[in-house]
């Protein structure tokens, strides 16, 4: 698809955004990229507070405060007439890279784009300072992949209002809704159990205030998310855990998960330290004891089986769209086929380096492929199908930044689900242990009445809505950088991307603005 | 249905404290002992359980400590901070990563498969068994019922010559001569490294774990002491020429022996299978670059085993440019299958195996079998530092350790390796390790994919 062959359309005018509200840090200590050390010589003039914007010193009374470093912009505000470094008048401030940041975080989500994410999500802006907020360091994927830095002819200069990044979900003409949501994304199934009934519901107030979705898991469907119905994707899962009739007729769509990408082939295991009283009777389980959710589907051995599974969720609900959820095969092209075959609106492609409440590191390190491969794959088989404009695809497992998210779209994806990025929102830290004792340690997944009181649903659901108001801003500077008013648009368009380790003819490769380096 | 094989796994501690990835700085200058400490509400308990090792000069929290930032960022006067722990970024090689040496370290203390929350946070991909995954079975041809204990999936393997058909003769009755096959339960042999201070003690561990766990070990002539005698079972005494005669007196009663190749080693295989026709030889050949004409003129020759053995890292040996174990060992299944010798031969692929899938990802490329050998020191508590190759005392004694305890340590590696196949057969839906070899179509490579999806938008990879 090039941009000649399509038309771009109006932007959604209708659209209106929640608005933004600062919400800081839980902790008394938040952690940023650099570090201002004060000396002893400091004469507490209070300089450093008038002039910085950033409000990084704070004189209180006679002596200034702890400098909040996390808001410092780096090195690169040696530029700045207001550098404190330069201008303080006995030099008493150093400027250094924060330490702890060795420690933090891993080659996906890099100690960078953590620290930047969690300024998104108190801010609800794109970050200022000298910090990698697109790219992690995987050395492979979406961080080799970069966009062009596009033609400036073809810019153009609308407001951010005008430009829409809604998706639709049902693009089969069938009958059913219409379902668009504002933003190109929608938050992943994350079950009551692996995560606590704060997060869940920050997460859906969240979806429901951007016009989106979120997913309940399998987990069953606390009544707590009720009032966000109409934003609600319910799951069925091999466990069946919860899944009712009024489950099914409550949402606006239902979501088949047949594997996830973090254990392709390995179905779900909730440990038994998580099933809290709350959790099982959600589940219709036993207090404490390990729950399974096997893998495959026992009903499911055919594409025809399958559709026996859709058909019975279109029976049930007459106003459902069905979501097909799969991880990445090697024939994941000829999955997505028989998916469409079957009926759905939807196909979810979970790719191999997703997250997971709880998964053994051999399935997530090497099994199935990672999303950047399976997308234009079943992208191109769609298409060379003659199916592509009929389904909706929707890709997950490792969208961690606005730019992976407009990656994913040009290379052929309508849309993506993200889940870690909204835990990272919520302060997550990435240290993998949302399995093990008590859960999260930072009250994000845990079931535990002590930990999951550490986040409340107006918090965790204002970060989150700061965090996708910072990403619209991105995916919008994109979209206009290549003249296009929708990301719908960007569907395919694989010409707008560059990967650093290909031959590329040398005037075709403009560094991108704001893509990163 | 054949009895449900099991390796008895059993928390064993070890006996120095690991060093752990990352450390809890605590300044305590300017403590103002306020309450609610940030120490006490540690979630992990980490601070009550610290305690000093005198002897490493170690402090247990770098190994406790699970990375929560928690006490850091709530401490009031913040005097708690994090930094790495240089000791363990030292530790190993390029290869055996300070990652891979600590999730080996786990296994062996727990017998469980490491399992964590949040998704995988390594690189993209990688060089050697890092520029392959394995694949699964979306919806059709999946296992029919999960991995959870419900299914039998074998991981024995067949270790031998096997036959390319039957004979009968007149009367109907069976003729062929059957060759001896050893079935293994598990495809991994265990194998001596070539540093390490191997006492009697680390041998008779490895000999009693194999022994339990029903794998074999094999043993040079030089290491093969009396006291190992009881072992024969699963002992496979490896002899060169030179020092065949030292080992012949003993050679009645094992199941297998391993001739370390050479030009005249054909001439000793023939009088070994005279005398002990029931012995399985196996041949020991470096990927060296001549492993194809050696492999095919060994095959020729009637051997029945190949044990095919690329350097500590898993690279062919003495080249300036290696090659991979897994491209070097996929190469000979390849000839062998195309001469249509493949199932004349077993082929176990050593050197570079450190981590259970690689086991997966080996066999994959078509080995029957590997054989472990740094990854079984790791066990007894190894941090590869190699100061055994220098004589100097090894930090963690493996040398004394007791052989009860290293047995058991092994025996849980081995167990959280063999769990670990189990979850890659079981996404793939096999049931069996046996129907794994070569197959790779059930694998996806780097290069492939890149050239296949990237390839058509972006052009030529730079190399």
């Amino acid at each position: 698809m090039t941009a000649q062959s399509k038309i771009a359309e109006p932007a959604d005018r209708r659209q209106t955004f929640p608005p933004i509200k600062r919400a800081p840090s839980r902790f008394r200590n938040p952690i940023g990229k650099y570090k201002i050390r004060r000396g002893a010589q400091c004469i507490a003039c209070g300089k450093c507070a008038t002039l910085c914007p950033e409000g990084v010193h704070v004189k209180a009374g006679d002596a200034m405060g702890k400098p909040r470093d996390f808001y410092c912009l780096g090195f690169s505000c040696k530029n700045n007439s207001f550098y404190c470094i330069d201008n303080c008048p006995v030099h008493a401030l150093r400027l250094v890279e924060n330490p702890l940041c060795q420690t933090l975080g891993d080659l996906r989500w890099t100690s960078d784009l953590l620290i930047s994410t969690w300024y998104m999500a108190e801010t609800g802006e794109v970050p200022r300072a000298d910090i990698e907020y697109c790219l992690g360091n995987s050395n492979g994927g979406f961080d080799k992949l970069r966009f062009k830095a596009a033609d400036t002819m073809q810019g153009h200069d609308v407001s951010d209002d005008e430009i829409s990044t809604a998706i639709d979900l049902n693009r089969s003409n069938d009958g059913r809704p219409l379902v668009t949501i504002q933003v190109p994304f929608y938050g992943g199934g994350m079950s009551f159990g692996s995560v606590s009934l704060a997060t869940m519901v920050s997460r859906a107030k969240a979806a429901a205030a951007w016009g989106t979705f979120g997913c309940t898991g399998e987990g069953g469907y606390p009544e707590h998310l009720i009032p966000y119905d109409n934003h609600m994707i319910t799951q069925v899962a091999t466990g069946l855990f919860g899944v009712r009739e009024q489950t099914i007729q409550r949402v606006r769509i239902v979501e088949f998960k047949y594997a996830q990408g973090a254990k392709p082939g390995l179905g779900g295991h909730l440990l038994g330290d998580k099933v809290t009283p709350g959790v099982a009777k959600m589940r219709e389980a036993v207090v404490g004891n390990a729950l399974f959710s096997p893998f495959p589907f026992h009903s499911v051995y055919s594409v025809e089986d399958h559709k026996k599974h859709v058909d019975w969720i279109k029976h049930v609900n007459p106003q459902a769209l069905v979501s097909v959820k799969v991880s990445t095969p090697t024939d994941v092209d000829m999955v997505a086929v028989g998916i469409y075959y079957a009926g759905a609106h939807i196909i979810h492609l979970d790719g191999s380096y997703g997250g997971t409440g709880a998964a053994p590191d051999i399935a997530k390190k090497n099994i199935a492929m990672p999303i950047e491969y399976a997308i234009p794959k079943v992208h191109q088989f769609l298409l060379e199908e003659g199916i592509r404009d009929r389904i909706t695809l929707i890709a997950s497992g490792g969208i961690r930044t606005a730019h992976d998210v407009a990656k994913a779209i040009a290379l052929g994806a309508d849309g993506v689900v993200i889940g870690t990025a909204d835990m990272v929102a919520l302060e997550c830290v990435r240290c993998h242990n949302c399995e093990s004792g008590r859960g999260c340690a930072r009250g994000i997944a845990s079931t535990d009445p002590r930990l999951s009181e550490m986040i409340t649903v107006e918090w965790g659901a204002q970060r989150i809505i700061n965090l996708y108001a910072a990403w619209r801003t991105q995916l919008v500077q994109i979209l206009r950088q290549f003249g296009m008013r929708s990301i719908k648009e960007l569907v395919g368009r694989t010409d707008c991307l560059y990967h650093v380790d290909y031959v590329q003819e040398k005037d075709s490769v403009h560094r991108a603005a704001g893509g990163g380096n | 249905m054949p009895k449900k094989y099991h390796i008895d796994f059993k928390q064993t501690a070890p006996r120095y404290t690991p060093l752990g990835k990352s450390g809890i700085i605590d300044f305590r200058e300017g403590c103002t002992r306020c309450r609610p400490c940030a120490k006490k509400a540690c979630v992990y308990n980490v601070y009550d359980k610290r305690n000093f090792d005198n002897v490493l000069m170690l402090d247990s929290i770098d190994y406790l400590c699970k990375n929560c930032f928690r006490c850091v960022q709530q401490c009031k006067k913040g005097l708690l901070t994090k930094s790495t722990n240089p000791e363990y970024e030292k530790m190993g090689d390029a290869y055996w990563t300070p990652e891979i040496i600590a999730t080996n370290w786990a296994q062996a203390e727990t017998g469980k498969i490491p399992v964590s929350g949040a998704g995988y946070g390594g690189p993209f991909a990688g060089p050697g068994f890092d520029s392959m995954w394995t694949d699964m079975s979306e919806i059709v041809r999946p296992t029919r019922d999960g991995i959870h204990g419900r299914e039998y999936i074998s991981t024995a393997v067949d270790i031998g010559k096997k036959l390319p058909q039957l004979y009968f003769n007149d009367v109907g009755v069976l003729a062929s001569p059957f060759p001896p096959l050893i079935e293994l339960p598990i495809p991994m042999i265990m194998s001596f490294p070539s540093f390490g201070h191997i006492s009697k003690n680390v041998k008779s561990a490895l000999a009693l774990a194999a022994s339990k766990v029903g794998t074999m070990l094999l043993i040079s002539a030089e290491d093969y002491e009396d006291y190992l005698i009881n072992y024969k079972q699963c002992l496979i005494p490896q002899v060169s020429e030179e020092h065949y005669a030292m080992l012949q007196d003993k050679i009645a009663g094992h199941r297998a022996i391993e001739i370390v190749y050479s030009k005249g080693s054909s001439e000793l295989f023939k009088e070994i299978k005279q005398k002990f026709p029931d012995v399985i030889v196996f041949f020991k050949v470096p990927l060296d670059g001549r492993e194809l004409e050696i492999s095919e003129e060994l095959v020729s020759r009637g051997a029945e085993v190949i044990h095919l053995y690329a350097d500590d890292n898993g690279n062919e040996i003495g080249k300036t440019n290696p090659r991979f174990i897994k491209d070097m060992i996929r190469r000979v299944h390849l000839r062998l299958v195309e001469l249509c010798l493949r199932d004349h031969i077993t082929l176990i692929a050593g050197g570079g195996i450190a981590m259970a899938e690689h086991v997966a990802k080996s066999i994959i490329c078509g080995a029957d079998a590997v054989a472990m050998d740094i990854a079984l020191l790791i066990a007894l508590e190894c941090r590869l530092c190699k100061r055994c190759i220098k004589n100097r005392p090894c930090p963690v004694t493996i040398d004394s350790i007791e052989p009860a305890w290293g047995s058991q340590r092994v025996m849980n590696l081995l167990s959280a390796w063999r769990n670990q196949l189990l979850e890659v057969l079981g996404a793939m839906g096999l049931r069996e390790v046996r129907r794994l070899r070569g197959e790779v179509g059930r694998s996806m490579f780097f290069e492939e994919l890149e050239a296949d999806v990237f390839g058509r938008f972006f052009g030529k990879r730079l190399t």
